[in-house]
């Protein structure tokens, strides 16, 4: 029964929803503040979940079933890693060998989720929009687990998040070393990336493509959609987090962190252009794997 | 007011229109409605690109012969409830076009028209007071 309640409620669904909704309305409210305008109240990304759910949902000429089904699949895979990664914080031992590859599997679901609900809908905006995300996954996802395996050599060949954890604990973050900074740096973009977030959105492009991948969606299915980015904003700091700057893991250091590594997040989201699909895959596999692969080369020569 | 229209008068997400003849004041009038000075996304308002996803249909331009069977293909298309919203006297009733050889009727002989916000163009205060009054209409008795 802890299970179900660790799963639905803390750190899991409602937790990490409502977090997840307050972090999205920070986004909103940087924005607008550095856009010179007031922005909107914090209640705002509940009312518009409130609404979406009240609204008609509309069902394309495609395929039905796999239309329906790819939101939950999102929302599910991102509760999943939500939960495993609170309970990391609360107690690093009770963690599994092996979890960091779940993780790093579950974390490719939401946009895989994204994909097929988008194919499904049969409209030709939304498979430009599909072949885009399919390039920027494969863009971003090199560079991440090269980075990733830099965190894994520097805390002794380990592939259990509590161990990496528990590392950190004892003899300071790993982004004290130069080969660990330098893969946060990496992590940081490639987060970027994954959050859909300028300078890397061209998938949901909104003026040139109408919204892309979500064209069709509509109703509480687009709820469920926005919900879960707003759960990845949510998550994929506080991966980072565990992964380079668990030196100290009290919650107000950890709050701290957080706040920091999304006030950064917005801060590249609002001052910068959007790239093309062909830049930024040239960017992810040129620079920026060069930077990790120097990352990785420094961490087995022991810096 | 049941909570379904209460949290829709609080989060209204916008999908602008321009039908056929129109010389984009207008538009630039909506536009300036985003800007600092007005800034409509404190109240909620958000621009969104695609039809599925909005909750308002902002329509400038006198009708067209080519855009009338758009416009009444994209309000049928928008999620219900929905609110249509004519702004500028060339979607009220043609304005100055009423006369031409390209614009076959009014707007709301078309589609079902909410809000018709009058000016040539209009300031965005009156665009503000339109969507006022609008909100006090649900809260009125809908």
């Amino acid at each position: 029964m802890m299970i179900l309640f660790n799963y639905l409620v803390f750190p899991g669904f409602l937790f990490s929803g409502v977090v997840g909704l307050i972090a999205s309305w920070i986004d909103r409210k940087v924005t607008a503040r550095v856009q010179w305008r007031v922005g909107p109240p914090w209640y705002q990304n509940f009312v518009d979940f409130l609404k979406l759910m009240g609204k008609e949902v509309t069902l394309p000429r495609g395929d039905k079933a796999t239309f329906l089904f790819a939101p939950f699949l999102g929302l599910i895979s991102i509760t999943l890693v939500a939960t495993i990664i609170g309970k990391l914080f609360i107690n690093p031992a009770e963690s599994f060998i092996g979890d960091l590859i779940v993780v790093l599997y579950l974390l490719i679901i939401p946009a895989i989720a994204i994909i097929l609900g988008a194919s499904a809908s049969s409209n030709p905006l939304a498979s430009i929009g599909v072949s885009r995300e399919m390039k920027l996954v494969l863009a971003y996802e090199l560079p991440f687990i090269l980075a990733i395996a830099t965190v894994i050599i520097k805390a002794s060949t380990t592939i259990k998040l509590g161990e990496i954890v528990t590392y950190q604990l004892n003899n300071g973050a790993i982004l004290g070393s130069v080969s660990g900074l330098i893969a946060f740096i990496v992590a940081i973009l490639c987060m970027q990336a994954k959050l859909g977030l300028v300078p890397f959105d061209a998938s949901e492009a909104e003026q040139e493509i109408m919204a892309g991948v979500f064209i069709e969606y509509s109703g509480f299915l687009l709820a469920i959609f926005k919900l879960m980015k707003s759960m990845l904003l949510y998550v994929m700091p506080l991966f980072l987090i565990s992964l380079f700057w668990a030196a100290n893991i009290s919650i107000y250091s950890l709050l701290g962190k957080y706040v920091l590594l999304l006030v950064i997040v917005i801060l590249v989201k609002n001052t910068s252009p959007r790239l093309r699909i062909d830049q930024a895959l040239k960017f992810f596999w040129g620079p920026i794997t060069a930077l990790a692969v120097i990352a990785v080369v420094l961490a087995l020569l022991g810096k | 007011m049941s909570l379904k229209l209460k949290a829709l008068t609080k989060s209204l997400w916008v999908f602008h229109l321009c039908v056929g003849g129109s010389c984009n004041n207008c538009d630039i009038e909506i536009l300036d409605l985003l800007t600092p000075r007005y800034d409509v996304e404190r109240f909620g308002i958000m621009l969104v690109g695609s039809i599925r996803h909005a909750d308002m249909l902002l329509v400038t331009g006198s009708l067209t012969y080519k855009a009338a069977a758009r416009a009444k293909r994209l309000y049928e298309q928008m999620p219900k409830p929905g609110i249509v919203v004519a702004v500028g006297s060339c979607a009220l009733g043609r304005g100055i076009f009423k006369d031409g050889y390209n614009t076959p009727c009014p707007l709301d002989e078309l589609i079902p028209v909410d809000v018709y916000i009058p000016g040539c163009p209009p300031k965005p205060e009156a665009m503000i007071a339109g969507i006022v009054k609008l909100v006090e209409k649900f809260r009125g008795g809908k």
